[in-house]
Parts: C-alpha cells; sequence; structure tokens
C-alpha cells in the first residue's frame, strides 16, 4: 500500500538543506507577499479601500492587509479618491517620505485622470505627479477591481530585477 | 411670518425694496444698512439662523457687480425663511461687504467661502483667508471671466512643482464641460458627459470613416 506524501513543506529530510534559486525570486517573493499599503483615501473611492481590507473581500488573503498610516512603513500607496491641487504636494510628500522599493496605485477614475472632475481645483491623474504602476478603472471601482490590481502588481513586481537593483543602488 | 417681519424691516428701514423671489420673501437692503437690519431681524424677529451666505456675480462691466444674498431662518418661528441681498461697494477687481460674524459667528466660513470664490472683501471679518483654495492662488473661480477648465498656474509648492514638473493646468474638456442628462431613463445614458462627442468614439469623428460601413 502506497501513502501518499501529504507533507506540504519543505521537507529537509527528502530534499537536503539547500535550495537553489535566483536572488530576483527570493527577493521578489518576499517582497509580493507582504505588500503593505499605504491608505490615500482622499474620496469615495477610500470607502471601497476600506471594503477590501474587510473580511468580506479581504485583502490579507494577498499579504495586503496591513494598512500603514506611516509612510515609512508602507510598500504600496493606494491613491483612492480625488487629488486636488491643494492635496497633491502633500500626496507627493508622502511618496517621497516612503521607503524604497514603492509602488502606486491610483484606483478610479479620478486619481487616474481626474475623472469628472474637469476643473480648476482638480489634478488631472495623479500620474502628473507620483509614477503609477496600475490604474484601476472605475467610479468607484469594486473591490474585486482593486484585489486584480493589487495581483497584477504583484505580477509585475516578480517580474522586476530587484538583485541589481539592490546591488547597483 | 416672514412676510409680517420683511414688512416690519421695510417699515424701520424706508430704503428697503422687494426683491423678486420665487419662494421665499426677499429683500434688497442698500450697503449702509444691511448689517442693521439683519441685527434687526435676528433681534426683534429671531432669526437666530444664517443658513447661507453667498454671493452672485451678474457679469463682467455689470453695475452693480457681485451682490450678497443672506438666507435666514428662524428656529423658534416655525417657516420663517427670508432672504436679504445687498449690493457689493468697492471695485469690480476688489469689491467689499460688511461682514456679519459679530450677528452669526456661523458666518465666518461663508464669507471666507466667498471671498474664495468671488475676491468680496468682507470688512470686519478676524480672519478673511482662502477656505478652498491654497493661499497663494491668484484667481477666484466662481467669477463669470474665470473658464471652468482653469488658468494655468503654479502649484501651491514650489518645490514639489520642480520636483515633479507639473502645474496647475487648464483642465482638458474635450468638447465642453460634463453635463448629467436629466430624463434619461438608462443609466449608462444619464452618466455626465462632455455633449459634444465629436472627440468620442461613440460617434465618428469628422476626419474618419465610420468602421461600420455597410457596403452594397
Amino acid at each position: 500500500m502506497v501513502t501518499p506524501n501529504t507533507e506540504l513543506g519543505y521537507n529537509s529530510k527528502v530534499e537536503g538543506g539547500v535550495i537553489v534559486s535566483r536572488a530576483d525570486a527570493a527577493i521578489n517573493w518576499i517582497r509580493t507577499n507582504s505588500m503593505w499599503p499605504m491608505p490615500m483615501g482622499l474620496a469615495c473611492c477610500a470607502i471601497e479601500l476600506m471594503a477590501v481590507g474587510g473580511a468580506r473581500f479581504d485583502i490579507a488573503r494577498f499579504g495586503a492587509e496591513v494598512m500603514r498610516f506611516s509612510p515609512r512603513q508602507s510598500d504600496v500607496m493606494i491613491v483612492a479618491g480625488t487629488v486636488t491641487y491643494k492635496m497633491a504636494p502633500q500626496v507627493r510628500r508622502i511618496y517621497d517620505q516612503m521607503a524604497a522599493p514603492k509602488w502606486v496605485i491610483a484606483m478610479g477614475a479620478c486619481a487616474s485622470s481626474g475623472g469628472m472632475y474637469r476643473s480648476y481645483a482638480t489634478l488631472q491623474g495623479v500620474d502628473r505627479i507620483v509614477p503609477v504602476d496600475v490604474y484601476v478603472s472605475g467610479c468607484p471601482p469594486r473591490p474585486e477591481a482593486l484585489i486584480d490590481a493589487l495581483m497584477k502588481l504583484q505580477t509585475k513586481v516578480r517580474s522586476e530585477p530587484s538583485a541589481s537593483r539592490l546591488l547597483s543602488a | 411670518m416672514s412676510a409680517e417681519a420683511i414688512t416690519a424691516l421695510k417699515a424701520k428701514f424706508p430704503q428697503a425694496t422687494d426683491r423678486a423671489s420665487a419662494d421665499h420673501p426677499a429683500v434688497n437692503v442698500p450697503f449702509g444698512d444691511v448689517v442693521a437690519a439683519l441685527r434687526f431681524l435676528r433681534d426683534e424677529w429671531a432669526f437666530d439662523l444664517l443658513m447661507d451666505l453667498t454671493a452672485i456675480d451678474w457679469a463682467e462691466g455689470a453695475a452693480p457687480r457681485f451682490t450678497v444674498v443672506y438666507h435666514l431662518l428662524s428656529t423658534t418661528r416655525a417657516g420663517s425663511y427670508v432672504r436679504v441681498a445687498t449690493n457689493c461697494a468697492g471695485t469690480d477687481a476688489e469689491p467689499t461687504a460688511p461682514s456679519v460674524v459679530s450677528l452669526w459667528p456661523g458666518a465666518n466660513w461663508h464669507e471666507r467661502e466667498c471671498f474664495d470664490m468671488f475676491g468680496i472683501k468682507f470688512e470686519g471679518h478676524p480672519d478673511l483667508r482662502r477656505i478652498l483654495m491654497w493661499d497663494g492662488y491668484p484667481y477666484h473661480p466662481l467669477r463669470k471671466e474665470f473658464p471652468l477648465a482653469g488658468i494655468e498656474t503654479d502649484l501651491p509648492v514650489a518645490d514639489i512643482q520642480e520636483e515633479t514638473g507639473t502645474r496647475v493646468i487648464a483642465a482638458p474638456m474635450m468638447g465642453g464641460p460634463f453635463v448629467a442628462s436629466p430624463g434619461e431613463m438608462n443609466l449608462t445614458e444619464a452618466e455626465p458627459r462632455a455633449k459634444d462627442e465629436s472627440w468620442a468614439d461613440r460617434e465618428v469623428r469628422p476626419d474618419q470613416t465610420p468602421l461600420r460601413q455597410v457596403k452594397d
């Protein structure tokens, strides 16, 4: 009778004490599975952002449940809402205060392009002040859309040349 | 109640005239009497709540150019609601109006907003700063000569502007302001969008041939 191997973890008795991998793969694996968001909740999109953090949608499944209200401790800034010109310098300052590596998700129409606010007071897209990695459409986007954006960002980070960047930094 | 208050106001201030209004009684009061008239309404007719304080920009070159409107409500006398309007003094560039913060402290932010949007200087205001736009913004956006898209100018913080290379720009209107279509039952059709859609994919641009051209 053959007993199936039910061990899910790494078994050093079977496979030895050494794992061979690429540094990029290891670093990116670590980075992608604990992306702590900086919740830049500026308007109604922030309500959906809160839903994403709640039990129903549960962004904890993707390792991004730790909303950090300190830019020093966060990895990905989720700009959720309308950015006015008055607020734009503060958004940029907070981005500057985040420690590298850092990413930005522009959540919703307003953050992506100014949305319906074609007016004198609204920044026409947050990509005018910070580099954006993922744009999410919607007004506001469904929580699933934000989770999808996070997964897209994780996919993007997985292909980054992290090791060479660390060495050249 | 409101009409009686207006009658009493006109008896006390003969310079006051009736103002056209579709709903609540309204009265025009000359610039010099407006604080006294408002104090009279507050103290004698129990208009204890300033519901709104706003301004009208009639047009460039109009005389008077700016009118300040006060909406008063009485919380103790049911159904009492009046409007008092007064034309601003001063120049078109720098109109003035008397501050009523001493009568209703709630007027403070209303007057700051009015100053921000119209540039009306409220004399006697304790702290007349902009409230919506940032300090140093050079325009007053609700004035008639100010375009909806805005005017290109500097960001509030100079070093951020230098770092990002971004300025406050005139918003792209793409054929006109976005307006809703009231009465449309289909929510997709009723969504705010530009009325001129010559730029959009919904209608074929003049320089393009129709995508679904039927051939014989």
